[in-house]
């Protein structure tokens, strides 16, 4: 039995996940063996325990689960939100939702995400999509 | 058959220190003086202390650090750090060094002085690193999300927990040690400054400072010390998450786990439980684990714990002292909790004494709803 295992080789799961997102794609590992995407980006499907992952873009759909107004003074950049989010993959996500009023961001709105690739540590916004 | 643990140690000793303000004191200072207090309580000496469980936001070696400023050299010793609910986790671990003979006579200890010393909630935690764009306030934002996802799926309401912040408030009243006694009304708590929505400032607990400390011995030992002793019946421990994106179901904590195994290990129902402590870090916390360790059904705990059902008076006595609301909360809580258990079921807890109380259930809670810890405690007439 080999006491380290070769196939745990390249960028770990952190860089990956800003790799793809500095590429315009919102991609996560999904399990070979139980077909479920997670988050945050891990080595092993933390849903059966396996090893064989693989990257794949994900819609970019999702529904807030939860969400909380935080207050700040007007001086200091205002109120603004934080949310949960579940992917339409299943997922579930801390990110804030913008493009809407901070107070209007409501449980169960349909939102979609946005790559935010300003810096060298990009991350994932969303934006309310109206269903059709 | 009962648990080999049940019974198998108890409580000799308490102390409080530094409650509220502790001007020009240190953590360990603070948890010093405790630690004195609890000893005069036990009739013991600081030699006699042979096992340590103590935790703190300001050690990174806290047991190490506390055993040095006390001068003794524990043969066993324990720092697992699980926030607030560490001190109830430490019951466990004491009880379990006791029972093997690994050590006699346990302290489980804490002090700090987070109001004086600034106010800002003292931490070590490492800022987790997919919520850092998003600047959550750390811990009450997490606990925003989860008290809004309980408004969202069982209507919930802000009264209903600005009720649990009334309730301990009353409590408080009766409690000369408790640090917030005024009169505290729904509206003042609905009208009070919204921080992290719908979380706003009465709904939070206090930031004061203080310490505290409990010994535990055998059971063989228990009588021979002056004060009745208070028996460990059962305990259960369990985390599902560290942060709050992690949480399977924001409406349900691993509570529902804890207390379940704490029950099974002594052998009892949340119909035995005369008193119930738990850590009431913000009102949210009382209506989910209220749910949680089952004494009303999920989602039914905002009515439970509004219009006075958990204050004096009502069906279940919860945080008689005050709770972290209204008596003491210098950045962790838990082992407060397990003194104002014992003392009720001492019987010296004066206006505020839940007459015959024989068990008292103690729940921790550590983190953002992270870590959940039941202890479940009887006088000897449970045995």
């Amino acid at each position: 039995m080999a006491l380290t295992n070769k196939k745990f080789t390249g960028p770990g799961p952190d860089q990956l996940y800003k790799d793809h997102l500095k590429n315009n794609n919102f991609s996560l590992p999904k399990c070979l063996d139980c077909s479920e995407f997670h988050f945050f980006p891990r080595v092993l499907c933390p849903h059966c325990g396996g090893f064989n992952l693989i990257w794949e873009k994900l819609s970019g759909l999702g529904e807030v689960y939860s969400t909380t107004t935080i207050r700040r003074k007007a001086e200091r950049g205002g109120d603004y939100n934080v949310s949960l989010i579940t992917l339409a993959e299943g997922p579930r996500l801390m990110s804030r939702v913008e493009g809407v009023e901070v107070q209007a961001v409501k449980i169960g709105d349909t939102v979609q995400v946005l790559i935010n690739n300003d810096s060298d540590e990009p991350f994932v916004l969303f934006t309310p999509v109206s269903e059709v | 058959m009962a648990h080999e643990l049940r019974g198998s140690s108890a409580i000799v000793g308490v102390g409080l220190a530094g409650c509220g303000e502790a001007i020009g004191r240190s953590p360990l200072d603070i948890l010093s003086e405790a630690t004195h207090n609890a000893l005069e309580d036990a009739g013991l000496k600081l030699s006699d202390i042979d096992g340590l469980f103590t935790g703190s936001s300001y050690h990174f070696m806290p047991t190490l650090s506390t055993a040095e400023y006390l001068g003794i050299k524990p043969k066993y010793s324990d720092g697992s750090m699980v926030g607030g609910s560490s001190f109830v986790a430490h019951t466990l671990n004491a009880a379990m060094a006791i029972k093997n003979g690994l050590c006699e006579v346990a302290l489980i200890c804490y002090g700090s002085n987070q109001r004086t010393a600034g106010g800002k909630l003292a931490t070590m935690s490492e800022q987790q690193t997919y919520e850092i764009p998003y600047k959550p306030r750390y811990p009450i934002s997490s606990y925003a999300l989860a008290a809004a996802r309980h408004m969202h799926q069982y209507g919930t309401t802000r009264e209903q927990m600005a009720d649990v912040a009334v309730a301990a408030r009353q409590w408080a009243q009766l409690n000369p040690e408790a640090f917030a006694r005024d009169d505290l009304s729904r509206s003042d708590v609905l009208n009070s400054r919204m921080i992290s929505d719908p979380i706003s400032l009465l709904d939070c607990c206090l930031v004061t400072d203080g310490g505290g400390a409990v010994i535990m011995v055998s059971s063989e030992r228990a009588k021979d010390f002056p004060n009745k002793p208070v028996y460990l019946l059962g305990t259960g421990a369990a985390h599902w998450h560290r942060q709050i994106t992690q949480m399977p179901d924001l409406t349900v904590t691993a509570a529902a786990d804890s207390g379940k195994r704490a029950f099974e290990m002594a052998g009892l129902t949340k119909n035995d439980v005369d008193v119930v402590e738990l850590y009431d870090a913000f009102t949210i916390n009382t209506i989910l684990f209220l749910e949680d360790l089952g004494f009303c059904a999920k989602g039914e705990g905002g009515a439970f714990v509004a219009n006075g059902n958990i204050a004096p008076g009502g069906s279940l006595p919860v945080n008689t002292n005050g709770g972290g609301l209204s008596c003491v909360h210098p950045g962790m809580y838990g082992i407060f909790i397990l003194i104002e258990a014992i003392r009720q079921l001492r019987g010296g807890c004066g206006d505020r004494q839940i007459n015959g109380a024989e068990v008292a259930l103690v729940h921790g809670n550590g983190g953002v709803l992270s870590s959940q810890v039941t202890t479940l405690l009887g006088t000897e007439g449970v045995l």
